[in-house]
């Protein structure tokens, strides 16, 4: 499986996808630059976290203009993987893959430590390899991490099993019922602030994110049986 | 030339956590008169004279980047530029 991580200005995070990938998951990767105009060789796209643009105007704003993003899109559309952490939730939800947005934390810090996090949902492409309601631990750096939607999209996030992650312990950011990460309706499109490519070696804290990537090479093999 | 004043607000409905340490400091300050601070953002936009509606043209500025109408209202006023 071949994944692709975007690099925007500013984007900060996209070594340690690229690590994570290569290293720990041993699946091919390569660094794709926010001007590409063609993501066809690639099966699964990954939105890394930092502050593309420097966060002006607002978080995800001005990269979601960025002509991979158009790409982005057309790969969402034919239903394969995109996942998009921390900056790469931010800039999902600006382009509409999302609902929803991510506001300022509601103590108004940075928060920058390893959170407990709950898998809600462990029936899509990314989380088919945890067991469902298993707690793990994962980092989180950011400061608009605090997810907010209207009342009828959050109807519909729970009633299309939508939310795929939630803060099991303390909600660091004040998100509406402790969302941490959600999919969208067709489930090949996950955004979440807390960062699994930070968690993938034992040695460094945690592997527990290392489940999520292995979960999106399973589902790709399977529908790739020859 | 145009310069668009754009204000852009956070909905109603979207806390300002920003605001609320705004209001809590005038408060310290002595200013219980305070009642509620919400922070938005300002923007001069200066556009070159057009054949396209200005309207129109702001309009999907403010829709396709300036504001995120999930989060924020925008609004603008219109003044000749030298």
């Amino acid at each position: 499986m071949k994944f692709a991580v975007l690099v925007f200005p500013g984007s900060n995070c996209d070594i340690d996808m690229y690590h994570a990938i290569k290293d720990e998951l041993g699946e091919e990767v390569e660094y794709v630059w926010h001007d590409a105009t063609d993501l066809s060789e690639f099966d699964g796209i990954l939105v890394p976290g930092g502050f593309s643009y420097g966060d002006y105007l607002r978080c995800g704003a001005m990269a979601n203009q960025s002509n991979v993003m158009a790409e982005v899109k057309k790969f969402a559309e034919a239903g394969k993987p995109v996942l998009g952490v921390c900056n790469g939730f931010q800039i999902l939800t600006e382009a509409g893959l999302l609902p929803g947005a991510l506001l300022r934390n509601k103590n108004l810090k940075f928060m920058c430590r390893t959170i407990q996090l709950k898998v809600e949902n462990n029936n899509t492409l990314f989380t088919s390899q945890y067991e469902a309601g298993e707690v793990i631990h994962i980092p989180i750096a950011h400061g608009e991490g605090n997810y907010f939607c209207d009342e009828e999209t959050l109807a519909q996030l729970k009633a299309n099993n939508q939310i795929v992650f939630t803060y099991a312990g303390d909600n660091p950011n004040g998100s509406m019922e402790d969302i941490a990460g959600i999919v969208n309706e067709r489930g090949n499109v996950l955004g979440m602030m807390p960062h699994p490519e930070r968690a993938v070696d034992a040695l460094l804290g945690s592997n527990d994110g290392l489940k999520l990537f292995k979960s999106i090479v399973k589902q790709w093999r399977e529908s790739h049986v020859s | 030339m145009k310069k668009v004043k754009i204000y852009i607000t956070l909905r109603e409905s979207v806390l300002d956590p920003q605001g609320s340490a705004v209001q809590g400091s005038l408060a310290k300050m002595g200013y219980n008169e305070v009642q509620d601070v919400r922070i938005g953002k300002y923007l001069e936009v200066v556009i070159d004279d057009t054949d396209r509606e200005l309207d129109v043209l702001v309009k999907e500025m403010c829709e396709k980047l300036l504001a995120n109408t999930v989060i924020e209202d925008y609004r603008y006023e219109v003044e000749e530029a030298n």
